[in-house]
């Protein structure tokens, strides 16, 4: 028989080990699906560690990714900390790119503000989206994570309305998306690869902001003591209604910011949904939760997703493995995380 | 019948031990327990008590030492096996389903001796629980839905099921922490009716009058050792108290009305209890109606004036609407109707707001809303004030002010912990409850809102708490204390009410209040002309106090 004695005081190292371990465990479970594909794992590990972190290319490859995956994450941490699961990353993500599709083809704004106007823009839509659901949640009581869930599809139909009717590019012979930004609408990127600078230096400053929002600022004590423990806030006097909105608006305008930044540095046009984010949305909440809740780590579990990203798509090309396998590897890692939460929380006795 | 000491016990426990992280929860603790006594198992919070409980029900296994039943060493593995060895409990909150009847939730998990089909399991018991609730009064219907009985007839209903059992051992915990004083009574007689059927009980309690009463012997455990055992005849509280704690302990009534202080005790103060009939008004009800959470009448027309420097008691069994009356006045329960009044101003609305008008709130739950367990002792110490200069400004906290502010509570309230970083939920109750005094009374709160302020706490705990509610009145606070435990009400109040079905009856002068006046009214039995509760009389009050100890 096993037995859980709870641990009333975490020690940080305790998180540190027990992460690390749930992390090896993924990677021998993925390990076993890797055999099953038949693929020798370690040499899977390997060739994706080659393609990835072994030259500049490689890299480039993962800073792309990771920069959305940062910019939603350190957004996620926040909703992890008020314990509001948003699940809905790609849906924000999405009314993001499509509030910067929207100010780039078709607002009169003067092209130096024209990169600034498309963030503001996409901040408040995928801020507006999430504040929907937080409203449902603080009015109705309806469970956010069904409802953040359930607009990702309703943001991803918007999209394929969009690019199929009234924004259909006329310059697109037939094709569905829109037409190109203009220049002035276009993200600089590193040299001639596709990362986009300007979100990478966005996410990691929001990184930091939020860090010490959450420590130092007294909005930051509100929402942890809201997520915390809901009763001792209203005893406080703390407005849970408005800690939950204008986390809601953070969450999702973090997501909506990673939107502009994948319509604007590597698209330059609204195109279909699953082209526009694989997914981002929701590998950012495994960015978000191996962070613990701490928007600076996601400095360091973001470009990890991101190696594990663009491994899969190393994979897929050196070893002809199918792409979907990276999501089998998130996904056990996620259930891995998840599941290490009751061996960071308490001791395991064995024995009766 | 009295139990005879010289045969062989059906329970005994030899050198038991068990530990765990950090403590000793049992330490080589002998205990023994005969047919047809009640033995009394007495001590604080965190004494040890609970696990001398798992230990004999099965829920721990000891690390060393022995469990003998009727002389024979046993292996106690769980409760199932705890039953079969005739051992039963009783717990401290019924678990019961509530949508079933008496019979459905004693016939679940039951097995009838030759009980052929698993069909209608429910009226093959009903016959059974007729017969055991006649025979020892418990006046049990088996057709009875659980969600329509009070809290002692749930509480019978579990004493029916291990009866059912045919247990010969029947560990009660703290069976009266639920019950009003008449329901106590009605405990006690089938209690002794148990006993007179050859029963062993082990009655468990904090309580040193009810120990008194009903038991035979007493077995003190305090931290984890057994410190003492006697016969109940012949001990008294004092030395219950003293064998409990370590040390002696005051029974007297705490709190000095005008004829007890002499003349050069009397404070300047206008606000002092010396004239608490002519102090002003502090907090003025009239007519308050509200709701429970559930949507249901809860407050019905609540009248009160409380003075200042002056602490009213509200007693009342709990479901009453005492919380919903102390959630109103600190602003967490919207008011249907009525008018509140603070110093003759109208009370200001949100939780806010209202603490900062100088109420303070100890609320009944200290750990679910008094405290946020993950956050440390100095953020939980700046809950109320945490946006305000010093500790922020402009937004930003000053971590360096909340961290030596929270040093210097910390020493001032002998709170104990490991330091000011450590989270609230590795402390203590006793430790917890003095942050959140610390936290309330700082701003020398002009009304203080204290529910159940020592509930579950030990006899050191409680006495700081007493001490620091009975200095805020003397500086002129006012406080509206709401408690479970009458012997706390009789103790610090000048007057004391009771909540029946949302109203508020009395005040009633304390020193003229009996427990069985004030539990006739929490029972819902009617006061008489004088507007006294029945029986209450000054004399009654040196048994109530405990004075002539």
């Amino acid at each position: 028989m096993i037995r859980f004695d709870p641990i009333s005081d975490v020690p940080r190292s305790r998180v540190v080990w027990v992460t690390l371990v749930a992390l090896l465990v993924a990677l021998f479970i993925a390990g076993l699906v890797f055999v099953a594909a038949g693929t020798n794992p370690l040499e899977a590990y390997s060739t994706m560690l080659r393609g990835t972190v072994a030259d500049w290319s490689g890299w480039s490859e993962v800073l792309r990714r990771a920069a959305p995956l940062l910019l939603i994450g350190v957004g996620l941490t926040l909703a992890i900390r008020a314990q509001f699961f948003n699940i809905g990353g790609e849906g924000q993500l999405l009314l993001g790119a499509v509030a910067a599709g929207g100010v780039a083809l078709f607002t009169p704004i003067a092209p130096a503000l024209m990169m600034v106007a498309m963030f503001v823009g996409g901040a408040l839509a995928g801020g507006l989206w999430a504040l929907l659901a937080a409203f449902l949640r603080v009015r109705l009581r309806v469970n956010e994570i069904l409802s953040t869930l359930m607009l990702n599809y309703v943001a991803a139909s918007l999209v394929v309305y969009l690019i199929n009717g009234p924004w259909k590019g006329e310059k697109v012979r037939g094709f569905i998306y829109t037409d190109d930004f203009p220049a002035y609408a276009q993200l600089p990127t590193l040299g001639d690869t596709q990362v986009g600078w300007p979100t990478l230096v966005l996410g990691a400053a929001l990184a930091v902001a939020l860090q010490w929002f959450l420590g130092r600022s007294t909005g930051g004590f509100e929402l942890r003591v809201v997520g915390e423990n809901a009763a001792a806030a209203r005893y406080a006097g703390i407005s849970v209604a408005s800690v939950i909105y204008r986390m809601a608006l953070i969450t999702g305008g973090a997501a909506g910011l990673a939107g502009v930044g994948e319509v604007a540095g590597i698209h330059h046009k609204l195109l279909e949904p699953g082209q526009i984010s694989s997914g981002y949305g929701f590998t950012a909440v495994i960015v978000a939760w191996l962070a613990r809740g701490n928007p600076a780590l996601c400095l360091v579990t973001a470009p990890l997703m991101g190696i594990i990203l663009a491994g899969g798509d190393v994979l897929k090309i050196n070893m002809n493995l199918p792409f979907r396998i990276t999501d089998v590897f998130s996904g056990v890692m996620l259930m891995c995380l998840i599941a290490s939460e009751v061996f960071v929380k308490n001791r395991v006795r064995w024995g009766r | 019948m009295t139990p005879d000491l010289t045969s062989v016990p059906v329970l005994e426990l030899r050198g038991v031990t068990k530990r765990f992280p950090g403590v000793v929860a049992n330490d080589n603790v002998n205990l023994s327990l005969f047919a047809g006594e009640v033995l009394a198992l007495l001590g604080e919070n965190g004494a040890g008590k609970s696990t001398v409980i798992s230990v004999m029900y099965g829920l721990q296994r000891p690390d060393e030492g022995q469990v003998l039943v009727n002389g024979q060493a046993v292996t106690i593995a769980s409760p199932a096996s705890a039953l079969k060895l005739g051992i039963g409990l009783v717990p401290q909150h019924p678990m019961l389903v509530a949508r079933h009847t008496v019979a459905e939730n004693l016939a679940l998990g039951h097995q009838l001796p030759g009980q052929g089909s698993g069909l209608f399991p429910a009226r093959r018991v009903a016959g059974r629980i007729r017969e055991l609730s006649q025979r020892y009064g418990l006046n049990v219907d088996p057709n009875a839905r659980v969600s329509q009985l009070s809290p002692g007839e749930k509480q019978r209903v579990e004493i029916l099921r291990s009866l059912l059992r045919g247990v010969q051992v029947l560990i009660l915990d703290e069976p009266t922490s639920v019950l009003t004083p008449q329901e106590v009574q009605g405990l006690f007689q089938v209690m002794r009716e148990l006993k007179r059927g050859g029963k062993s009980l082990i009655f468990i309690s904090h309580k040193l009058g009810e120990v008194l009463e009903i038991t035979d012997r007493v077995t003190v455990l305090r931290r984890g050792k057994v410190t003492g055992n006697a016969p109940t005849a012949g001990a008294s509280r004092r030395s219950l108290a003293e064998m409990m704690v370590g040390r002696t302990v005051s029974f007297d009534r705490k709190r000095q009305t005008p004829s007890e202080l002499s003349p050069s005790e009397l404070s300047p103060s206008e606000l002092s209890p010396s004239n608490l009939d002519t102090a002003p008004v502090r907090l003025s009800l009239r007519g308050l109606s509200a709701l429970s959470s559930r949507g249901l009448p809860a407050l019905r027309g609540v009248n009160l004036d409380l003075r200042a420097g002056e602490i009213v008691g509200v007693a009342g069994v709990a479901g009453n609407g005492q919380s919903e009356l102390i959630e109103v006045l600190s602003g967490l329960c919207p008011l249907q109707s009525g008018r509140i009044e603070l110093d003759g101003e109208a009370h200001a609305s949100g939780a806010r707001h209202i603490f900062e008008s100088g109420v303070a709130h100890i609320p009944e739950d200290r750990i679910h809303m008094g405290t946020v367990p993950s956050m440390s002792v100095a953020e939980n110490l700046a809950l109320r004030d945490y946006a305000r200069a010093p500790l922020a400004r402009a937004g930003v906290r000053d971590l360096g002010a909340q961290a030596s502010r929270a040093r210097e509570e910390v020493t001032a309230y002998e709170i104990s912990t490991p330091g000011v970083d450590t989270p609230s939920r590795s402390l203590s109750g006793g430790n917890i409850q003095k942050i959140i005094l610390a936290r309330e009374l700082r701003g020398q709160a002009r009304l203080i809102l204290a529910a159940h302020p020592t509930y579950g706490l030990d006899i050191g705990a409680t006495e700081q708490v007493h001490a620091a509610l009975l200095s805020a009145a003397e500086r002129g606070a006012s406080v509206l204390l709401v408690s479970e435990d009458l012997d706390e009400l009789l103790a610090l109040s000048d007057r004391i009410a009771v909540m029946y079905h949302g109203e508020l009856l009395g005040p009633y002068s304390a020193e003229q209040a009996t427990r069985e006046g004030l539990g006739l009214l929490m029972a819902g039995g009617e006061a008489n002309s004088d507007g006294l509760p029945h029986g209450a009389g000054p004399g009654d009050l040196v048994e109530s106090a405990g004075a002539s100890l």
